[in-house]
């Protein structure tokens, strides 16, 4: 926690971009291991993800089209000082009367959370119980967070502007004469995608699931484009596909849902799915999480299309 | 207000110390990429204390494994995977808000883009102004 | 069948129609998808209203997993009437917004627009039908995001939009961080996330720390999202620069479903006994409405850009409905629920009005105005009609507002408050004056030729006007709504 503590410090007082943005990827990792060591595994990996990965992506290129450095701050900040000092008081005070860290007979851990621990076994039949209520019991929720992730793209689609137009030849210059770079890429790429599946599918049974593998495959494309160019990955994957598959896993996660009012039960009961409650849970999990992997690939592909297309040749001499 | 009090609710202040930085980085700092950067450390703490409030103490990931265990909370987990994502969301569009901003004002500093905006305003009425 | 399930299909109809609007790439068919979702979504709110009024509370369990370990969707008559005002504007802008958009945004991004707008329309109900804490969190999130997008789209026009855009997306960020902290805290101490659930158990904790500090950080990201004063900077920016009908969209759904979400958790989650709830109406909210009331209309005053005067002329009307609040009574909370329609229909109007002036003039600054009376008659008369609404003049329903708001304030003992009222109201004529006088008393610029706006426009703006005059004369089915709301927040007897 301190390490922590003291990369934001570091981050507030630095005003090289590019050490900020690591710092924050560091961050992030520290915080990824942190929750490791707080029983949370799912989120400890999409946290590494997202924060560590994706989100330097981005950081990265918005650094690569904007400056490199903050300028001097001119004015005393006194006044967000006192602000956030008088947030942080409010908080701790707020701390005075919480349950202590680790206390088993917190009111959160009774009530909610022992039907989920103790059911999930019975009524879902996944040894994954943050899957079980992420993908079930709280399934509207996720819905949203697709829509979301969804929303996310479109927005950047609109903002930076479609890139299903044709690029007019100004991309970032390839690293392929990179011998090292390409040979570790081709041989990374395979086993990153399939990595990705795993997680897709393993889900239920351990770390995993939909958004974790979206990341992951999205991560092949992006190595892929970052070293052979943005042209060779749009020929592989174009943007007409990507914008496909942006509403395709939507589509699929709300069109599970409708299938189960057909059958007379409400919105997003997995149970009708199949020949018993349980295969019918497998099946609607499995095809949700499917849905949410797919939006979220696509979202990460085409936001980094969409970002890197704007990036003007840098030649190796530049770096 | 014993020891044993502020052991255990030390982890929380921790966080909290950790969530103020990133608050602070966020409403002191004129760069907008660094507000971001802020806006997420911010973010990510608040994740921290959600999860710190599901670890039961002797417990383990919440995975069934056949064997009776004590296991942590796993609300807090879906609720904060779903937290990360609107986080990475919030974070694609407000970089993206900054390349358009970069292309329009050609800086990124907060207050040198008020005074190109207040240069604009005090010379001609609002509504048509063309970077 | 469908009846049983028509709260799901509430949200599921406009949220699955904004990726199948991925698949087309021209605007106009995508804008015919848009106003078809609406007008079902429209015809979906006004059952449930009535529904609800019929019956009661209406309950729908997601995944038929029963509440508090699912997620419940729960309507009464306080987010039906609300779902009704925000569906009711969301149809009628998409008529106004095919020529308005049209004009505004390049011809690539169009049929994405409508996209974004489906699904800031989506969020929006979402917030407002469910009963669940943390999916208040989620679909709050999808209408801010669609949001940001949306009013960035106006940077074409002024490129003002996209700095507006970005300060929102920071401060309405800390505002929903703020939220999910304090509805983290609240979850620590009650061990559940339901809304009607959670009102259930915090009497039962007693007085303790931690929820009074849940309390203040929801209150706080709230009044963010509702731009409550001294929370309200990024208001006055995002619609000014926004494409018009995008403001008019906002103006007259966003911070109703803000002050929405205010009252449910204030009444309904922690409730009129809650310990601090009394203190804060009174000695907190009281006087930054009043501040609101004052100070915006003030400032509007002084603006040279008609947009920006009636954002900072909306922030003034929002703290009439947080100044119904403090009130704590039915007839304040009447009053609040009542103006949450009745400026829908003020503001959404008069923004109407002014998008077609834009579309003519390319701007909307008092200046170029002038002498607008004789060129553009049917608009300005609009915009006429739509200021004495604001002002409060009898026969509009600004006066119905006005008139529960007054006797709230009577009732209270608060007689201060009601003069207060009336002289804010009269700040409203100064400004609704100035844009008069320069139509219709000064002589337009030499050779200028404007045209009458299109009937595309003229016609979802003359609706809203219609709609003020008669809801103004007759308001009697508002204000039984709204009172029987009042009624089931406070939880009296009717």
């Amino acid at each position: 926690m301190l390490f922590l503590g003291l990369t934001a410090f570091a981050i507030l007082r630095l005003r090289a971009l590019f050490a900020v943005v690591m710092l924050s990827s560091v961050y992030s990792l520290v915080s990824a291991a942190l929750l490791v060591h707080l029983d949370a595994v799912d989120v400890a990996f999409t946290e590494a993800a997202v924060g560590a990965g994706i989100s330097t992506v981005l950081m990265l290129a918005t650094l690569a089209l904007t400056t490199r450095h903050e300028k001097e701050p001119t004015h005393t900040s006194l006044l967000p000082l006192v602000v956030v000092f008088l947030t942080g008081i409010a908080l701790v005070y707020g701390t005075l009367d919480m349950p202590r860290f680790g206390d088993p007979s917190a009111p959160i851990h009774h009530h909610v959370a022992p039907k989920y621990i103790n059911d999930t076994g019975s009524e879902i039949g996944m040894p994954n119980i943050v899957t079980a209520i992420l993908a079930s019991y709280r399934g509207f929720d996720t819905l949203g967070e697709v829509t979301v992730i969804f929303t996310a793209g479109i927005g950047v689609l609109l903002l930076i502007g479609a890139f299903i137009r044709e690029p007019d030849g100004n991309t970032i210059q390839t690293m392929e004469h990179h011998l090292v770079l390409r040979l570790v890429t081709k041989l990374l790429i395979g086993p990153i995608l399939l990595f990705a599946l795993y997680v897709q599918f393993h889900g239920d049974y351990g770390p995993g699931g939909g958004f974790q593998a979206g990341v992951i495959f999205a991560a092949a494309f992006i190595i892929y484009a970052l070293v052979f160019g943005l042209e060779t990955a749009r020929r592989v994957v174009p943007g007409r596909v990507i914008r496909i598959m942006l509403a395709a896993g939507v589509l699929l996660y709300g069109g599970v849902g409708v299938i189960s009012l057909f059958f007379g039960q409400n919105y997003l009961n997995y149970s009708v799915l199949g020949s018993t409650a349980v295969a019918g849970q497998h099946l609607g999990i499995l095809l949700v999480e499917f849905g949410v992997g797919m939006t979220v690939a696509a979202v990460m592909v085409s936001t980094y299309y969409v970002f890197s297309g704007q990036i003007p040749p840098i030649s190796d001499e530049e770096w | 207000m014993n020891w044993n009090d502020v052991l255990g609710l030390f982890n929380y202040w921790m966080v909290i110390i950790l969530m103020m930085m990133g608050l602070y980085i966020v409403v002191s700092r004129g760069n907008l990429v660094k507000k971001i950067v802020g806006l997420n450390i911010f973010q990510t703490s608040v994740f921290l204390l959600y999860i710190s409030m599901g670890k039961v103490s002797g417990g383990t990931a919440p995975i069934l494994t056949g064997k009776p265990e004590v296991f942590s909370n796993p609300l807090p987990h879906v609720l904060i995977l779903t937290a990360i994502v609107v986080g990475i969301a919030t974070t694609a569009l407000g970089l993206a808000l900054v390349v358009r901003i970069k292309q329009s004002y050609d800086t990124i500093e907060e207050d040198e883009i008020q005074k190109a905006d207040e240069e604009m305003e005090f010379g001609k009425p609002s509504g048509d102004s063309k970077p | 069948m469908i009846s049983a399930h028509l709260p799901i299909l509430q949200i599921v109809v406009p949220l699955l129609a904004a990726p199948i609007s991925v698949f087309f790439r021209r605007a106009a068919i995508v804008w015919y998808l848009t106003l078809i979702v609406s007008i079902i979504t429209l015809a979906i709110s006004i059952t449930l209203l009535a529904q609800t009024l019929d019956q009661g509370v209406i309950s729908y369990a997601l995944g038929n997993w029963a509440a508090p370990f699912g997620i419940e969707y729960r309507i009464d008559a306080v987010n039906a009437f609300v779902l009704v005002i925000i569906s009711a504007i969301g149809t009628i802008v998409l008529p106004y917004a095919r020529v308005s958009v049209a004009n505004e945004i390049e011809p690539h991004n169009q049929s994405l627009f409508y996209t974004c707008y489906l699904l800031c329309f989506t969020g929006l109900l979402g917030m407002v039908i469910t009963g669940d804490a943390f999916n208040i969190f989620v679909f709050l999130e999808i209408s801010s995001l669609s949001t940001y997008v949306l009013v960035a789209l106006g940077a074409k026009q002024d490129r003002r939009a996209l700095t507006a855009s970005y300060n929102y997306l920071v401060m309405g960020t800390i505002g929903a961080t703020f939220f999910v902290i304090g509805v983290g805290l609240l979850y620590m101490m009650t061990g559940t996330l339901n809304m009607a659930d959670l009102a259930q158990k915090i009497p039962a904790i007693g007085s303790n720390r931690t929820v009074v500090v849940a309390f203040a950080f929801i209150v706080t990201g709230l009044g963010l999202k509702l731009a409550m004063f001294p929370l309200h900077l990024w208001l006055p920016n995002a619609y000014a620069y926004a494409p018009s009908a995008v403001t008019v969209f906002l103006a007259a759904t966003a911070t109703k479903a803000a002050a929405y979400l205010l009252l449910r958790f204030l009444f309904t989650v922690f409730g009129a006994d809650f310990p601090i709830l009394g203190p804060t109406l009174t000695y907190l909210l009281m006087p930054l409405a009043i501040i609101a009331m004052f100070a915006a209309s003030t400032v509007a005053i002084f603006q040279v850009d008609i947009k920006r005067m009636l954002a900072y002329s909306s922030l003034g009307q929002l703290g009439y409905m947080v100044l119904g609040i403090s009130f704590a009574s039915v007839a304040g909370l009447t009053a609040t629920i009542i103006h949450l329609f009745n400026h829908a229909l003020m503001k959404g109007a008069l923004f109407m009005a002014l998008g077609a002036i834009v579309l003519r003039l390319g701007t909307a600054s008092i200046d170029s105005m002038r002498g607008l009376g004789r060129q553009m008659p049917w608009t300005m008369a609009a915009f006429v009609v739509g200021g004495l609404s604001l002002i409060g003049v009898p026969l509009t329903v600004g006066f119905i507002s006005k008139w529960y708001l007054i006797v709230a304030a009577l009732e209270a003992g608060y007689w201060p408050i009601a003069v207060a009222i009336v002289a804010s109201s009269l700040l409203a004529v100064i400004y609704i004056w100035r844009v008069v006088e320069a139509a219709y008393f000064e002589e337009a610029p030499e050779g200028s030729n404007v045209e009458e706006a299109p009937l595309s426009m003229l016609i979802p703006t003359w609706t809203l006007i219609g709609a003020n005059v008669y809801f103004g004369i007759d308001a009697s089915l508002t204000t039984s709504v709204a009172g029987q709301a009042a009624r089931i927040l406070l939880k009296v007897g009717s």
